[in-house]
């Protein structure tokens, strides 16, 4: 393996089983300082399962992997400290209001009264929720839920934040919005880990993998991977990978 | 520490949002202190009598006046045959049937002794018994004041005065032997174990079901942290819903409060860490809000029917007995008793104090190593 100084994340044949079924099997990538970095894959693929081997929510079953330059192994509140995390789950309290949700996530992550004053202005103003901050998060709409869980989860400013399907079931014109927010995280430096089934949201990536049952099967920029399978978008890349996986397994 | 700050507050501020949960920890539990404590009562009243005098003589028509006198007894009918008497008792009429045989007077005269028969339907053994035994009292009593009466007639043969042992007695503790202060004090302890174990095995478990606990995992938190965090507001409800318990069990019914509130206060808080551990235990090891409350219910149901609050521990077989050591509600239930009816102070009750904070340390620990913030 080469220096962490420029990768932030590094997976090493990162496996996980659950029982037979081998849900992850032994991926290897490395992610840039400060790139977005798309994680594609179909439902099921095992995208979810490897992000949580990474933030340190899933204990792997072999492999090596250091996230902010700590062990997913024995490090993991060190990595939770550098990291922010955003599930497919859309998990901020309902029934607490904006304000309170951003002074909750704030305090348990150990930022003083100040900082977290702070911080709840600038993500109301960012999200651009000045009319609804004192209103419970389970009445806004869903495209500002995820853009308040988003801006949420960066509440510590961690250098890494990963996105899990962040924009399920939004329309178009909130996806938009959603990926402006991301571009902005990246301006301010830091790495965004995303996970996506849509693939047109792969064009907006630094570099994107695409895993297939459980295997990185490709791994590159959008540019060079339309290039290497000779394809005009992502999406057709992934329909070849898929067909591949398929006769593989034949 | 600051952490754990930010947790109970946000523990707090969603329990006093929750339209379900805020009259479950205030009105309903005032309620239920009032009716249970009205209704379930051991205390034997209107039994049922029926009385057959096949004498028809003075004494007879006394003993008849006896029982009309006292307020636990309803005569339903005095029928003439036995016959009809044995019918009252099938088809449930009358709880007991008094036979006063012919020529009884006449006996008790002529040979100093006579007999009455009771047939009792002891179908309900509590109901039996204790009808039953008043009626004995009455009977006995009627018995001195024959004896009394007679006396001067049995001196004029006799030398000398049979001699008599009488007991008198007191009620201790309870004097008027008022079953409601028994009662309050034990429900209340049961009300208040209940409602904190129920909220707490419901509580992580709701987090996970909603989703989220996972963003609660992703970040640094201690995992005592969170389940302290969740603890401390519960401890809180409880010892409130006790405050208000008490005040309402001293204002509607008026039960004394002998010993120190204090150690009434210690021990419900020592008390609700067990359940609260029991609890969270229960909320980390199930996937769902019904899979907790199924748990809990099992666990509730066995505590209660076993804590002594009902019917005493002392008379379960040896075995049952045994099982009272690790239910948190039937130390409580015997803490509140002993303390606020007989006014024991903390060395007499220091045995539950230390089985209790031993419960506290095992299940805490169990609820914080059952928390898993990795699979």
């Amino acid at each position: 393996m080469s220096s962490t100084a420029d990768h932030i994340i590094e997976a090493d044949k990162l496996t996980k089983r659950f029982g037979d079924f081998t849900a992850v099997d032994a991926i290897s990538f490395k992610v840039k300082k400060g790139e977005i970095f798309g994680f594609l894959g179909a439902n099921g693929a095992g995208k979810t399962t490897a992000i949580r081997m990474l933030i340190g929510l899933s204990r792997p079953t072999e492999g090596e992997a250091t996230v902010a330059g700590f062990d997913v192994y024995r490090q993991a509140d060190k990595i939770k400290e550098n990291i922010g995390y955003m599930s497919q789950k859309f998990s901020l309290y309902e029934d607490l209001t904006v304000r309170e949700n951003i002074r909750f996530y704030g305090g348990i992550y150990g930022l003083s009264r100040k900082k977290i004053k702070e911080q709840t202005g600038r993500i109301i103003e960012e999200v651009g929720l000045e009319n609804s901050a004192g209103n419970l998060v389970g009445s806004l709409p869903l495209g500002w839920k995820q853009r308040l869980a988003f801006a949420v989860s960066m509440v510590h400013s961690p250098s890494i934040v990963f996105l899990d399907e962040p924009t399920g079931g939004v329309d178009p014109a909130a996806r938009r919005q959603f990926w402006e927010m991301i571009y902005q995280a990246s301006a301010a430096g830091r790495t965004v880990f995303v996970t996506t089934h849509y693939m047109d949201e792969a064009e907006y990536c630094d570099r994107v993998s695409i895993m297939v049952s459980g295997k990185i099967e490709a791994l590159g920029s959008p540019a060079k991977l339309k290039e290497d399978f000779s394809a005009s978008s992502i999406d057709e890349v992934f329909v070849q990978l898929a067909r591949g996986g398929a006769v593989i397994s034949d | 520490m600051r952490r754990l700050f930010f947790i109970i507050q946000k523990e707090f501020i969603q329990i006093f949002r929750n339209k379900a949960i805020l009259p479950m920890m205030t009105v309903l539990p005032i309620i239920q202190l009032i009716v249970l404590s009205y209704a379930a009562n051991n205390e034997v009243r209107n039994v049922d009598i029926a009385i057959v005098d096949q004498d028809h003589s003075s004494y007879s028509r006394l003993i008849i006046g006896k029982i009309q006198a006292s307020d636990r007894f309803t005569i339903v009918e005095a029928p003439l045959s036995a016959k009809r008497g044995d019918d009252l008792l099938q088809s449930g009429g009358a709880d007991i049937i008094l036979t006063v045989p012919p020529a009884f007077e006449k006996d008790f005269l002529r040979e100093k002794t006579a007999d009455l028969q009771m047939l009792v339907n002891a179908i309900n053994g509590q109901q039996a018994i204790v009808g039953a035994a008043y009626l004995g009292q009455i009977i006995q009593s009627f018995n001195r004041e024959l004896m009394a009466d007679a006396a001067p007639r049995l001196a004029a043969i006799r030398t000398s005065p049979q001699p008599r042992i009488d007991i008198t007695y007191s009620n201790w503790y309870n004097a008027d032997l008022d079953y409601k202060t028994f009662m309050v004090p034990g429900i209340l302890g049961e009300l208040v174990t209940i409602l904190i174990m129920v909220l707490s095995a419901m509580n992580v478990v709701r987090e996970r079901e909603v989703g989220t606990i996972e963003q609660i995992n992703v970040t640094p938190i201690r995992r005592w942290q969170f389940i302290l965090g969740k603890m401390l507001p519960f401890l809180f409800i409880g010892l409130t819903l006790l405050a208000v318990g008490l005040t309402a069990g001293k204002l509607i019914f008026d039960i004394p409060t002998e010993g120190s509130l204090w150690v009434v206060f210690a021990f419900c808080l020592l008390n609700l860490s067990v359940v609260l551990g029991m609890g969270l235990l229960i909320s980390n090891l199930v996937d769902t809000q019904q899979q907790a409350m199924l748990i809990a219910f099992f666990f509730i149901i066995v505590f209660v029917l076993m804590s002594g609050l009902f019917t005493p521990i002392e008379s379960m077989p040896e075995w049952a007995q045994y099982l009272a050591v690790p239910n948190p509600i039937a130390h409580f239930v015997s803490v509140m008793r002993q303390v606020l009816l007989k006014g024991s102070g903390f060395a007499d009750v220091q045995y539950q104090f230390v089985v209790t904070g031993f419960m506290s340390l095992v299940f805490n620990a169990l609820a914080v190593w059952s928390y898993r913030k990795r699979d």
